[in-house]
């Protein structure tokens, strides 16, 4: 498709990014480019190593080829930790809370290392009512979607350039995630820019600015959710053959 | 009265158990790392009071800051070089790993300082100042002020770890070090501190055990280790009040052991651990886990 008129520079730039889990080949050649303001959404099927690639963006896995750029510089041999101070921040599937930590606590540990910006605690707050009143608690005990919610605020307390959602929706009731989902205009309002994996293509399609769809460590298309047809979607995401070949969109040429 | 004086005894002893127990209760904790040298860096600690002591006659109160440091900076070394790269090859190598410490540190002190025993030179006074209840229990000053400063380690400890900032990183990379990382935390310089408070305590530990007796280059696995083992085990892993439940038991059992025959006195110490490990393997404070 042709170059999207992004404006200037990417802040994130993945080139032919190449990563194995031991023999097995997770990634082949993945490139992307999220500009500012984007909600970048990278739907596949389970396997698909959609999370892998958020992960080795994130700084946890180690690619076996290709490059990570961020902000113009190359962010490829970056530790984790020094990635998420400069603003590459991710909520991991599974949200991965500190069971012994209370809420709060959790919040603290993410606002221990946060860049200067918008979101304190205190905004958390106010964008998750609930949490105000539950803060002593313990997050062990709180239900699937609101431990989604802690995490996500925890991410956030960081501020973030590029925020990382790793599956949102799993496991949780349709309900939650239209829920959760629901805070994404405020977070982009405050100057995030976002990128996610979903598994569910209806909701990646609701919110999504951009859409790329990874099939076994390959892209099988990409475009404007608006540019794209229902059947092209599915081609790309389930591998029918011929079907996601020919039309605009397609991976390879970026 | 003679038991009575016994389980006295047995609880002051069990604040010194539990000094040995936190710094291991705490590796265990947060690194998932069972030092196995614990021991040995204990007796370290007590041979560097010998040294400081000799080498500039400073008074005794002095040096244990000192040595505290020391101790302290050595552990953040450790962690950061040896028990780290261990530790990225398997939480079972970090077993092999401080076992060699321990051996290397055992065969070092029996070059260096032979294998004769010496005991810090606090002066008399403090080590055999006591006071009498009534006419048959007799308590040693000495017991009494290491039970409080093991107290004050614990207290201080759960305070650090509850309200400071490197407290709550060690709490969360101790639940989930990735997720850690994910907030910006280095969880190995994370690591680095909880050993270096975990060798603080063992320092306190092994300046407190050559107060009260002599020690040479074994004591650190035959004694310190072991007891440390048995109050960690008895009070609950990774638990920092277990500790001292764990110590006291221990030490209740120990003085109670001797009380019926004197050669039972460590037996009856392992007795009380086996037991605990047969009935209740979660330690007595230990909450039985959910997961």
């Amino acid at each position: 498709m042709s170059e999207r008129t992004g404006s200037g520079a990417p802040l994130l730039e993945v080139q032919d990014l190449v990563v194995h889990h031991g023999q097995l080949r997770a990634l082949s050649g993945i490139s992307l480019r999220v500009y500012p303001g984007d909600v970048y959404a990278i739907i596949g099927a389970n396997g698909a190593g959609k999370s892998t690639l958020l992960r080795t963006i994130a700084g946890l896995h180690r690619p076996t080829g290709g490059s990570i750029g961020y902000e113009g510089r190359d962010v490829t041999r970056i530790r984790p930790e020094k990635r998420a101070m400069a603003g590459i921040v991710m909520v991991p599937e599974g949200r991965r809370l500190f069971p012994s930590l209370t809420l709060e606590e959790n919040l603290k540990v993410g606002a221990t290392y946060a860049r200067k910006g918008p979101w304190t605690i205190e905004r958390v707050y106010d964008t998750f009512p609930f949490m105000k009143d539950r803060r002593g608690q313990k997050t062990a005990q709180m239900s699937g979607g609101e431990q989604q919610q802690v995490a996500i605020g925890r991410a956030l307390v960081a501020n973030p350039r590029v925020l990382l959602l790793d599956e949102l929706s799993l496991g949780l009731a349709p309900v939650i995630v239209q829920r959760i989902y629901g805070v994404l205009p405020q977070i982009l309002a405050s100057g995030v820019t976002v990128l996610l994996v979903e598994q569910d293509v209806s909701q990646a399609l609701r919110v999504a600015t951009h859409l790329q769809c990874l099939l076994e460590g390959h892209t099988t298309l990409e475009g404007r959710p608006s540019d794209v047809t229902a059947e092209q979607v599915e081609a790309a995401y389930f591998g029918m053959a011929g079907a996601a070949s020919g039309h605009p969109g397609e991976g390879s040429e970026r | 009265m003679a038991w009575v004086n016994a389980i006295i005894q047995g609880i002051l002893t069990g604040g010194l158990y539990a000094l040995f127990a936190c710094g291991l209760s705490l590796m265990f904790g947060v690194m998932k790392v069972v030092n196995l040298a614990h021991g040995d860096l204990a007796t370290i600690a007590g041979y560097v009071g010998i040294g400081v002591i000799a080498a500039t006659h400073m008074p005794f109160l002095w040096s244990v800051p000192i040595v505290v440091l020391v101790m302290a900076a050595l552990g953040y070394v450790l962690q950061r070089t040896m028990i780290q790269a261990a530790l990225h090859r398997g939480e079972l190598t970090t077993l092999i790993v401080t076992f060699g410490l321990s051996m290397v540190i055992e065969n070092g002190l029996l070059q260096f300082f032979t294998a004769n025993n010496r005991g810090l030179g606090v002066g008399q006074g403090i080590v055999t100042a006591s006071f009498s209840i009534g006419s048959h229990i007799q308590i040693a000053w000495l017991l009494v002020i290491i039970f409080v400063l093991a107290v004050v380690v614990l207290l201080g400890l759960q305070y650090y770890l509850s309200s400071s900032k490197y407290g709550r990183l060690i709490r969360a990379v101790a639940d989930d070090r990735e997720a850690a990382q994910l907030s910006g935390a280095d969880y190995r310089h994370v690591f680095g501190i909880a050993a270096a408070i975990a060798f603080g305590t063992v320092a306190l530990a092994g300046v407190s055990y050559s107060m009260t007796t002599v020690i040479d280059p074994t004591t650190g696995t035959d004694t310190i280790l072991l007891f440390a083992f048995a109050a960690v085990v008895i009070g609950g892993i990774g638990s920092l009040w277990g500790t001292l439940v764990g110590g006291i038991v221990l030490g209740v059992a120990q003085q109670i052991g001797a009380q019926v025959n004197i050669s039972y006195e460590v037996l009856a110490g392992y007795v009380i651990f086996l037991v605990v490990l047969v009935i209740r393997p979660q330690g007595l404070t230990a909450r039985r886990s959910q997961s």
